[in-house]
């Protein structure tokens, strides 16, 4: 007889999803253990104090599309949740003019309107498309994905519903749908606008985590992700959270300690135990074993499949498929201590604009040559980059009266020709804060302290594989039932009682939790 | 202007951007200074909120029968407490029906200030008979800020230069202190249930307060903050409003527009045990037959809303702007009760409301369903009786 296990589940990796998971098993009563390697649970998603009394929301730094369902079921609020609005976004322009997007409705239609006339009205028909368009495509994110090749019942029910779903789309908007799934952002931008640095910083947003420029086709999807948190709307599921993304992975995980999930940090996962094709427990790195009925992995695919099992206990084209799943990071990180706010040349001094984000995507071509540095194996010499002051939206991020900036930075790609070093981390860097200074003189008189991290960072520290944000590309090919590879997108794996929950699954990156969620049920409708 | 201003109105006028006022004791004050009270609201929960609240009115009661005179009108024990202490309380007229409530300040020996929604000063008058009492309104002369929010003790420990401390003052305490030489009222009161304090300023010195607290208050968020943003957070706080949630018995037309204390949820503020105050022979009587309506919170079910309006094709539309109109709450096919406020609290990412129910009906965690228009509609959706306060952060009595 075997000896009884010790826990029902065990959760390797305490990111967002990772904890996400761990509440609803402990909710619906199971003995759970969460193990993380870090000494704090977050993984991409935490906030440290990286210069004394200056808190930087290290890798992640919004909100984005935070589930609902997730917030209300482990009542995250009482945890200490609460996501503040991140409402304007300026982008300077190279001329010294600037665009910008406010809160108000009223507001921005006039901004838009110094720019062009025929644009600020067609901004409120293409939102109104992106807000159907949202709207329909939104219940993915909570489903299943269905296997369009298997007969199983569960399935065709599930491809029939989705068919029916598209169908009430109706012509025109089914018609925008494929142009969004399979056009360049640009493209598809082009058929609404004229404005240049309008389009350029809306393309923006389908570019990130992403190895593409605007230009490549299949970026027009993830537009769509905007307008998903917009449909939040009150809800606000989208903005900054107080304290930075890491009190998101604090409130989870306090809900899961409520719930009475036991959670270890330090704790480094070496493998997975297999016996007899069937997930029995894990060993740590320190050489212990730990049993449990079931082993959920939060880390992505490649280090879920690849290094915490051993390949003979894997189909061949499974691990095929998971050697050839692309990662590519493609983005950076900078986080800088200020002793002062910048002030940018288009917008001087201090402003509500600092509440918001700075876009420095000042055209198309700009943010399309940052993306030709990278395709040939060379960081962006003149990146596109998102900046916030968390600090002016959560005033405790920083001491009283100093400040961060948070720079996300794209392109830095992580297979860089000759490899990351650290002259080229720092030389990253210096891109990153003489670009910004362009647009801000004075910036660099004002910073007390630096923090450069390249995707090769971003891997070493939290473990995400070649450093991409989202566990791995968001494109087509990727998405889905293809998400991490065909036959094994239901958080299932070829071997018993392993399961997948991180970002690598359905539906994918940001602070979502969804794949937490949707990998917690599937274990409860195994009956774990 | 027919309406009056504040003596801060220069400074707020300057702020408003969207020309957004509302009336309050013939007053104007801010309903929000941006186009949207969204950050306001948040700045409450998250930084600190600058609240201009002068309008209130307020009474110097003075006099070696001061503590008797207010005995004799309020519920609460006042000849009890101790100098440097605030005391909220409701007051009721001779049926225990509910005229105002308000804060009696204890600022020294036989020396009090009274606050209050409505106009009292005769009210006190006819009270004051036979009494060694001087009453004195002080409504325009005094001018008052509320700063609310966890970094508000912050604020006023710099601005103060002292230590405000949970052990330097109480909540539900007050301290004379001095803001760049600007002598000043800090009492650790508000109205929003937070972590706040109320500082209580001569009027011709108001607006070097102001300009010194948001100097001193930028670096840790401060916010000036309009009465739309003050609405959804009283609401989170579970804080009755004066001719929202209840009527005062002296403008009630029917007997049934009137409320005890005891159906306002504030029994604990009736102080039974003294000798004699207005209304107490009712109340006595009341509370051993016990209240036959109970004010309590109400969550709207979130599944039960979002399928209202998946029902007509629409996402779920929330009051991000909070109500203030009579709403039928209803238990099967009968009406038990009615809700007064309400609104989404972006905080607890809940719909919530004030509610009257029956008291059988008020037991928390009790089913019921209140009533909402959907696309022109009348439905109901599912809601839960919840205790009130549906947000109370320790950091408001720490």
């Amino acid at each position: 007889m075997a000896p009884p296990h010790t826990y029902d589940a065990i959760i390797i990796g305490g990111g967002h999803n990772g904890l996400v998971t761990a509440a609803y098993l402990a909710r619906a009563g199971k003995k759970v253990l969460v193990l993380e390697k870090r000494p704090r649970v977050g993984g991409a998603a935490v906030t440290e104090e990286v210069f004394p009394g200056f808190k930087f929301t290290m890798f992640s730094y919004v909100v984005s599309l935070l589930r609902p369902e997730i917030i209300r079921d482990l009542d995250l609020p009482r945890h200490g949740l609460h996501v503040l609005p991140l409402e304007s976004t300026v982008t300077p322009m190279e001329n010294g003019d600037y665009l910008a997007a406010w809160g108000d409705h009223d507001e921005t239609r006039r901004e838009l309107y110094r720019h062009s006339p025929r644009d600020a009205e067609a901004y409120d028909e293409y939102g109104h498309l992106m807000h159907h368009m949202a709207h329909a495509v939104r219940p993915i994110l909570g489903m299943v994905p269905p296997d369009p090749t298997s007969l199983d019942p569960r399935d065709l029910l599930g491809l029939l519903r989705l068919g029916r779903h598209f169908r009430g789309l109706g012509a025109e908007r089914l018609h925008a749908l494929v142009k969004l799934m399979t056009m360049s952002s640009a493209d598809f931008l082009d058929e609404w606008f004229e404005t240049d640095v309008l389009k350029a910083t809306k393309s923006a947003s389908g570019i990130i985590g992403t190895f593409l420029g605007p230009r490549s086709p299949g970026t027009a999807y993830v537009l769509l992700h905007h307008y998903m948190g917009e449909l939040d709307g009150v809800f606000r599921a989208w903005g900054f959270a107080k304290g930075g993304t890491g009190a998101i992975s604090e409130a989870i995980a306090a809900a899961a300690r409520g719930f009475g999930a036991e959670i270890r940090c330090d704790s480094a996962v070496a493998r997975v135990l297999v016996k007899g094709g069937r997930a029995t427990g894990v060993a740590l790195e320190n050489g212990d074993e730990l049993s449990a009925r079931v082993v959920v992995s939060g880390l992505d695919p490649r280090r879920t499949f690849l290094e915490l099992l051993d390949e003979r206990d894997l189909p061949a084209e499974l691990v095929a498929d998971i050697r050839r799943f692309k990662f590519r990071g493609s983005s950076g990180k900078v986080n800088v201590a200020l002793d002062a706010l910048p002030s940018f040349t288009c917008m001087p001094g201090v402003g509500r604009h600092h509440r918001g984000a700075i876009s420095i995507s000042p055209s198309l071509a700009y943010v399309e040559r940052a993306y030709d540095d990278a395709k040939y194996g060379e960081f962006s010499r003149r990146p596109y980059m998102d900046i916030v002051f968390p600090s002016m939206i959560d005033p405790g991020m920083a001491p009283p009266g100093k400040h961060v900036m948070s720079v996300f930075v794209q392109y830095a790609p992580y297979h860089l020709n000759g490899g990351w070093t650290d002259a080229k981390r720092e030389a990253f860097g210096d891109a990153v804060i003489d670009t910004i200074e362009g647009f801000a003189p004075g910036l660099k008189s004002h910073i007390l302290h630096r923090q450069v991290l390249t995707p090769a960072d971003i891997e070493r520290i939290t473990g995400l594989s070649e450093g991409n944000i989202f566990q791995g590309e968001l494109t087509l090919h990727q998405l889905f039932f293809l998400r991490p590879a065909p036959g094994f997108a239901k958080f299932r794996t070829p071997v018993r009682a392993y399961y997948q929950c991180g970002a690598g699954t359905h539906p994918g990156g940001g602070i979502m939790g969804a794949s937490g969620r949707l990998a917690a049920l599937a274990v409860l409708g195994d009956g774990a | 202007m027919i309406l009056r201003t504040t003596p801060f109105h220069p400074r707020t006028a300057a702020l408003s951007e969207g020309q957004a006022w509302r009336r309050w004791a013939g007053y104007v004050v801010a309903s929000a200074y941006e186009l949207s009270h969204d950050r306001e609201y948040h700045s409450i929960r998250s930084a600190a909120a600058l609240f201009d609240v002068s309008p209130l009115h307020k009474y110097m009661i003075t006099g070696p029968d001061a503590a008797r005179l207010l005995d004799r009108v309020v519920t609460r024990d006042v000849g009890k407490a101790n100098v440097g202490q605030v005391l909220y309380t409701p007051w009721c007229d001779a049926g225990g029906k509910q005229l105002d409530d308000g804060t009696i300040s204890v600022l020294g020996e036989h020396r009090y200030r009274l606050t209050s929604a409505d106009p009292n000063l005769r009210w006190l008058h006819l009270n004051a008979a036979g009494l060694d009492v001087a009453l004195e309104e002080v409504s325009e002369r005094t001018a008052a800020l509320s700063l609310q929010g966890p970094n508000a003790r912050a604020i006023l420990q710099v601005a103060a230069q002292r230590d405000l401390s949970g052990g330097a003052l109480k909540y539900f305490h007050l301290t004379d202190a001095k803001i760049r030489g600007i002598p000043v009222t800090i009492s650790r009161t508000g109205y929003t249930g937070d972590l706040g304090y109320e500082i209580w300023v001569d009027a011709a010195q108001a607006l070097p307060l102001w300009d010194a607290l948001i100097e001193t208050g930028t670096p840790y968020g401060i916010t000036p903050a309009g009465m739309l943003a003050l609405d959804v957070a009283r609401i989170e706080a579970g804080l009755l409003l004066i001719e929202v949630d209840y009527f005062s018995s002296r403008h009630a037309l029917i007997e049934a527009q009137k409320s005890s204390p005891f159906e306002l949820g504030l029994g604990w503020t009736v102080a039974l045990g003294k000798e004699q105050f207005n209304g107490k022979a009712a109340l006595v009587q009341e509370k051993q037959r016990g209240p036959a309506w109970q004010f309590t919170g109400l969550a709207v079910d979130w599944e039960s809303l979002e399928q209202l309006y998946a029902d007509v094709g629409l996402p779920p539309r929330l009051p991000t702007q909070a109500w203030r109109t009579s709403v039928p709450i209803y238990s099967g096919a009968r009406q038990v009760g009615y809700a007064t406020s309400g609104g989404w609290s972006p905080l607890l990412k809940q719909y919530i409301a004030l509610a009257h129910l029956e008291a059988p009906f008020a037991v928390p965690g009790t089913a019921v369903e209140m009533e909402i228009t959907v696309e022109h509609h009348r439905k109901r959706a599912s809601a839960r009786v919840t205790k009130l306060p549906f947000f109370n952060p320790d950091r408001k009595r720490v």
